[in-house]
């Protein structure tokens, strides 16, 4: 255990060491202070207890990890780092901002989050008008940026995940005829299915199925798995979350169906439920931005970091993508001349030129290369990965 | 073939809201009351068995067993803390109290165990395959409509034949009559509790092993489509809250199919709406008038 904390405390400043070199040489000279590194104030906003805890908390640790590293390297910018309860709603969330700005006062911050989607889009309509420059990890509705030239992304957006399976479908071709099940209650799978459908339609693929569910809380989908087990789909494509999910495939195979299963990043984290039966999912294709297993320093070094924070919990896409937030700022940070004099509106409107200028791009561990379009969209490519006996494998 | 398979899914729906239902018919039938936290005592019952299973390792019968025990336990202590006070005020208070009760042990559930959903064990897995693989029963859905025929059948016998069961039948004609009679309304009610928890922890088990996923939520959103069941047969009466699951599972299931998936439940409810419409009391409840 020792040795293990030893070993990734070694990796992490080697690490720590290499990204220093990068941002330090841009940096020299122009820095006003001798010693004195500018300090930026991260305000955080995410559900930290309620139904949606999980991903709160997750987008908390993931960013509390990167922090962490980053301050560690004595840099040029240090981050400080504050997370706020918006409990998943949209009055929480926006109480959580103000008080976040109380707490920044007069020191330049940025605000990351929300986590969620509907109080994302209530809190960037604020820090559109106080000019706070936001970082989302997680909402993933085009409506969060939507008119705010001061919002991005970190995760992919909905309709942006259903054009990339569609995509992958054709390009594999590992199924010429395909069915949809997805929750029409939710914008989140909605916007998936009908962007996926849309272009799969456009690509020559025959849609013979769509059906729809009213609810996460459905627990019987026999009709829709048998609906697309008589019009005869060869791949069932699911932009759902893996509770669903695992509800429709056990029950396929139930009724002798064996399509090809293919989900968005909703089924994410199903292998960390405490009880889930990964043979119910086992050969379930799905797109992901972030593999847990994934054998590069970096992200080892991150997992035991992780599993410190949140007591042996692994870190799934959220966590993953807050941790990037975090690099994306500190290295946007980096690159700025004059940081020190600027106040928080001045942060965001460089940070934002910085973002679509087109030049910027950031490693991490969702992605390589990552660049921003000028609508605040994330650019970086999808990986599909196939679960095979209860982790995520290379399809 | 499709018409047949539907079919089926519509009787293994209906079962799981039919031994559901039993529980809330049994507790409104005696004690006149809409126990609102009965999906959540199911929600308890399956936690019960679920942590059986998985962290102790106990064989699922054994755990079943300890979920009813549980269960039992927990109605009588509902029925004592929070009911029983209210034996004198109007039933709206009383069914406002177990909304309250249900909040509160759905919460509860919450902090205790997290929200986070997770995978229940079945108690029995497989399916029995037909017509060459063309159509599939699964043995739960088989267990399920065995064991509410079975309760079915055990109540009715129980209320009608059994000195309790008389006892139980009289406190629902008449409180105090009843208690004239010399027969003990409290201890009488809490019995009915018991039963009626004990029903719950058995629907919960069965439910998730039916639907293996299992949240604090659980049980509150099938209690009310349950209790709509209940109704549907007529509330009060045993024959009806199975007769009302089935047929709810049937509908629910073949408007699916056949008309949308999204407007499932208007037609479930349409057709709620118009039999209440024809027969107040539901399918085989008894219309007793009220006298003024």
């Amino acid at each position: 255990m020792k040795m293990k904390r030893f070993v990734a405390m070694a990796l992490s400043c080697v690490l720590a060491a290499g990204l220093l070199a990068g941002c330090g040489d841009k940096k020299e000279g122009n820095q006003g202070s001798a010693d004195g590194a500018v300090t930026i104030k991260i305000g955080g906003i995410g559900p930290l207890t309620g139904d949606l805890a999980q991903y709160g908390t997750a987008t908390n640790w993931g960013a509390k990890v990167a922090v962490e590293e980053i301050n560690a390297l004595n840099g040029p910018i240090k981050l400080d780092f504050r997370f706020e309860d918006d409990t998943g709603s949209v009055d929480t969330a926006v109480s959580a901002y103000n008080s976040l700005k109380d707490w920044a006062k007069n020191s330049p911050l940025v605000i990351y989050g929300c986590t969620t989607t509907d109080p994302c889009v209530a809190v960037s309509s604020e820090t559109y008008a106080d000019r706070y420059f936001q970082l989302t990890p997680s909402a993933s509705s085009p409506d969060v940026t939507t008119g705010k030239n001061n919002v991005f992304q970190m995760c992919f957006t909905d309709p942006g995940q259903g054009v990339a399976a569609a995509e992958y479908v054709k390009n594999t071709g590992i199924a010429a005829k395909v069915g949809v099940i997805y929750n029409n209650g939710s914008a989140y799978s909605t916007g998936m299915a009908e962007a996926f459908i849309a272009k799969a339609k456009e690509l020559g693929l025959e849609v013979v199925a769509t059906q729809t569910y009213p609810s996460d809380d459905t627990t019987d989908y026999n009709v829709q798995v048998n609906a697309c087990k008589d019009a005869g789909a060869e791949l069932v494509f699911l932009p759902i979350y893996y509770t669903p999910a695992s509800l429709i495939m056990t029950q396929a195979k139930q009724s002798g169906y064996d399509p090809i299963f293919f989900g968005g990043d909703g089924m994410d984290g199903m292998l960390a439920v405490e009880g889930f039966d990964a043979g119910s999912v086992e050969g379930l294709l799905l797109m992901t931005p972030y593999n847990v297993g994934d054998p590069s320093t970096r992200n080892t070094t991150f997992v035991d970091s992780y599993k410190k924070l949140s007591g042996g919990i692994e870190p799934n896409q959220f966590a993953a993508d807050g941790y990037d937030c975090m690099y994306a700022i500190y290295e946007a940070c980096c690159k700025l001349d004059g940081i020190a004099d600027m106040d928080s509106a001045a942060l965001c409107d460089a940070l934002s030129a910085l973002f679509t200028g087109g030049e910027f791009k950031v490693d991490g561990l969702t992605g390589s290369g990552m660049s921003w379009l000028t609508t605040g969209e994330v650019s970086k490519s999808p990986m599909v990965v196939k679960v095979q006996n209860g982790s995520y494998v290379d399809p | 073939m499709s018409l047949l398979n539907n079919l089926i899914i519509g009787v293994s729906l209906g079962s799981i809201y039919a031994i559901i239902a039993l529980g809330y018919t049994m507790v409104y039938g005696i004690a006149k009351m809409l126990n609102f936290a009965h999906g959540d005592v199911i929600m308890v019952g399956a936690f019960v068995s679920f942590f059986a299973a998985g962290s102790f390792g106990l064989p699922p019968v054994v755990g079943l067993l300890l979920a009813m025990a549980v269960c039992t336990l927990l109605g009588i202590t509902i029925e004592r803390l929070a009911y029983k006070p209210l034996r004198q005020a109007p039933s709206l208070a009383v069914l406002i109290t177990a909304i309250g009760v249900s909040y509160l042990l759905q919460n509860g559930a919450q902090i205790l165990w997290g929200a986070a959903t997770k995978t229940f064990t079945p108690i029995l897995e497989g399916q029995l395959s037909l017509a060459g693989g063309q159509i599939t029963v699964t043995y739960v859905a088989i267990l399920a409509v065995v064991c509410c025929l079975v309760v079915m059948v055990c109540l009715t016998l129980f209320t009608g034949k059994t000195k309790l069961g008389k006892a139980m039948r009289a406190c629902s004609e008449d409180k105090g009559a009843a208690q004239l009679m010399g027969i003990n309304v409290d201890s009488t009610i809490s019995m009915t509790f018991a039963i009626g928890s004990a029903l719950a922890a058995l629907a919960g088990v069965l439910m998730c092993s039916a639907y293996p996923v299992l949240s604090p939520t659980t049980g509150a959103l099938s209690g009310i489509r349950a209790f709509t069941a209940a109704v549907f047969g007529g509330i009060g009466s045993i024959p009806g809250a199975f007769l009302g699951g089935i047929l709810l599972g049937i509908i629910e299931t073949f408007a699916k199919a056949y008309i949308s998936t999204s407007l499932s439940d208007a037609v479930v409810f349409g057709v709620l709406i118009v039999v209440l419409l024809v027969k107040p009391a539901g399918l085989l409840g008894k219309y007793v008038p009220e006298k003024v």
